[in-house]
């Protein structure tokens, strides 16, 4: 059993796939250099990320695929799975070993699985899209705490860029401790200290926190939600279908 | 913004709840310098309701006043509710706090008829304008047109609107006239075709300046009222194909009837909304516009009303199992998009995948083919299956009959107390 480890990125996944066509020792496994190895590897390998290799792998795959497989393979990336590498691994020989490439035969199970992976990422950026609530601070900054799925938040920068490009805003991701920061110019990524952390997986701020109007905006956004709907046409399982109980954590209109 | 904003905020999303349109797809817009607001192609929903409804668009009413007396209607004339109105600026104020803590998408605008059709229309372009001109909102903005208002006030809101609607609500003019007897078919059809105009003419504009101002971007819509009058679906869905026919029309909404008005004897007395009905003509609407159905192969003087127990397109396949089997190695396109428990999706991935290598069952239902209905209808790489020529068309209507699923899934709906 052939084993590689790498730094856990993706520059280093694509010098895995370097390594292995240049001395043609093809991996069982591709792991994490903290990961526990298995017992009975018989040769293991240490790749060293080297950018110009990536590069070049990146390159061969631009010729052979289009931008919408290029960008479900970053997406792939994105989720962190513990089957992302071998996967995008296995995806990547595959269509450089077909003379034209392979990301249309969704009779391949590979294919179908980088698809479907990369559509399940797709749908949580997009949640978070739609299910982000901004609560005004007293100290004029728009906050959104999340706790998304996968790793997502690069994903969804410019949605909020452009929108709210007069607003200063940070989205934080609770889970993965960390967030975006706009301030109406550029964007950069922070991180909380453990206890305003701790205070941040409630949900919601606190009442000084917040500035003195926000409050009666989010009685109001209630009282909309409240009246929109038809009680004659209740179906609270396809409530849950469309807005899956994990986010309503941080939804205003679901708070009593 | 006070406690007198939440009580009219209350009263007129209440009264605006029965329109089913909330789409705020159709425009792709980046925001300007100095604005607030982008719209994307593809509609975002920001929260779904316990009915199941998506919240994209802060719908609401300007006003419920009416001078209008429509038997279906909630704010009409002759009903004892509180009436109020909003102003313009609580309004736009109101839009714009919703939208900058990503609740909504837009607004949705719509009205109760005030004094008379121009005036209302007036009061909801300075609502529309405020929003546009002075807090520079470059979100979504659908707004009604008001049946009867003229062309000038149509054209100005088309400026600033991204998609407009006029609904029908009622399938027929002849019960159109019964149950709102000051309305008719014209005063409906005349702003339908100002919207379409103006579009038309905004996009020979925009060939010959690329800075032209957009009328519309979206299109228009438009509503049916399911199930308070004797129509049948082949007049709703004649009535459809021959809207979506006009260049500008995007869709058209079903609303199943709810009784607002109980003590009205022009109305039908129904103990629940017509949902499964409802969803049916849903179905048939998508099959007229994404899988190139008729609306006469979908019903027909025989069955002019659809099948509630199965969906249209497997109400098709079964009354015509000589199309079948489709071999999906082989068949072209259009032909696997008629099978049943075959989507777009599915279809166009079959298509491609093709090429490299025959396909069997297995990568069918991996693809995303629904096998329990599409079992009866193709042929594919292995066994050769029984298909609904051999099984006989009614034996396959009992196998995917929802009839008794249904039963089942209404015992386990359970109910929610409203604290009223």
């Amino acid at each position: 059993m052939i084993i590689y480890t790498y730094d856990n990125t993706f520059d280093g996944l694509l010098s895995c796939i370097f390594f292995a066509y240049e001395t043609k020792k093809f991996p069982c496994m591709i792991l994490s250099e903290s990961e526990q190895k298995p017992l009975f590897a018989d040769e293991q390998y240490r790749i060293i990320t080297e950018k110009e290799k990536s590069v070049r792998v990146w390159h061969s795959l631009e010729k052979k695929l289009s931008g919408t497989a290029r960008n479900m393979m970053l997406h792939v990336w994105l989720s962190e799975l513990p089957e992302t590498e071998m996967l995008l691994f296995r995806y990547i020989r595959k269509n450089i070993d077909h003379p034209k490439g392979i990301e249309l035969n969704f009779g391949d199970k590979d294919v179908l699985r980088v698809k479907e992976i990369a559509q399940k990422v797709g749908t949580e950026s997009h949640r978070l899209v739609e299910f982000i609530r901004f609560q005004f601070t007293a100290d004029g900054l728009w906050f959104a705490p999340v706790t998304p799925r996968y790793n997502v938040l690069s994903l969804i920068v410019p949605h909020f860029r452009s929108r709210y490009a007069d607003q200063p805003w940070i989205i934080y991701d609770t889970a993965r401790n960390t967030g975006i920061y706009y301030d109406t110019h550029t964007v950069e990524q922070i991180s909380f200290s453990p206890g305003d952390l701790a205070e941040l997986r409630t949900g919601s701020l606190t009442h000084e926190q917040l500035s003195d109007e926000e409050a009666l905006f989010q009685q109001m956004w209630k009282e909309y939600f409240r009246s929109i709907t038809i009680k004659e046409r209740l179906n609270l399982k396809l409530q849950r279908q469309h807005m899956p109980q994990r986010y309503w954590k941080y939804l205003t209109e679901l708070q009593s | 913004m006070n406690e007198k904003t939440l009580e009219k905020l209350s009263i007129l999303a209440d009264a605006a709840k029965y329109d089913v349109s909330c789409a705020s797809s159709g425009t792709s817009r980046g925001n300007v310098k100095g604005g607030i607001g982008t719209a994307q192609g593809w509609g975002i929903c920001h929260s779904f309701t316990p009915d199941g409804r998506c919240i994209s668009l802060f719908k609401i009413l300007l006003t419920n006043h009416c001078i209008y007396d429509c038997a279906y209607c909630s704010n009409r004339r002759s009903n004892d509710v509180k009436r109020t109105a909003f102003t313009a600026d609580e309004l736009a104020q109101l839009t714009i706090a919703f939208y900058r803590r990503n609740y909504i998408e837009g607004l949705f605008l719509s009205s109760g008829v005030m004094r008379n059709p121009d005036y209302t229309m007036e009061q909801m372009i300075r609502v529309v304008k405020l929003l546009r001109e002075v807090y520079r909102f470059n979100g979504y903005i659908h707004m009604k047109s008001i049946p009867g208002a003229s062309n000038e006030l149509v054209t100005q809101a088309g400026r600033y609107a991204d998609r407009m609607s006029v609904n029908l609500e009622i399938p027929s003019e002849e019960n159109l006239k019964l149950l709102a007897p000051e309305k008719n078919f014209a005063d409906v059809f005349a702003p339908m075709r100002f919207i379409q105009q103006g579009m038309l003419e905004s996009a020979e504009d925009r060939k010959k300046f690329r800075a032209a101002p957009r009328f519309v971007p979206a299109g228009q819509s438009t509503q049916l009222i399911i199930g308070a009058t004797p129509d049948t679906d082949r007049q709703i869905l004649t009535l459809a194909s021959a809207l979506y026919q006009r260049p500008s029309f995007k869709r058209v909404y079903y609303s199943g009837y709810i009784p607002v008005n109980r003590n009205d004897n022009r109305l039908p007395a129904i103990a629940a909304p017509p949902l499964v009905r409802e969803n049916r003509l849903y179905q048939a609407d998508w099959l007229m516009r994404f899988y190139d159905f008729k609306a006469s192969e979908i019903v027909d003087e025989a069955h002019p009303d659809l099948d509630l127990d199965i969906d249209p397109k497997m109400g098709w396949a079964l009354r015509h199992p000589e199309f079948f089997p489709v071999d999906v190695n082989e068949a072209p396109y259009e032909m696997i998009l008629r099978v049943p428990g075959i989507g777009v999706k599915s279809a166009k991935m079959i298509v491609v995948s093709r090429r490299y290598g025959r396909l069997n069952a297995t990568q069918l239902k991996k693809i995303g083919v629904v096998m329990k209905r599409a079992q009866y209808f193709i042929a594919c790489r292995e066994l050769p299956m029984q298909t609904v020529n051999e099984l006989t068309p009614q034996y396959v209507r009992r196998q995917v009959s929802q009839k008794q699923k249904k039963q089942v899934a209404d015992l386990l709906q359970f109910s929610i107390d409203w604290g009223e």
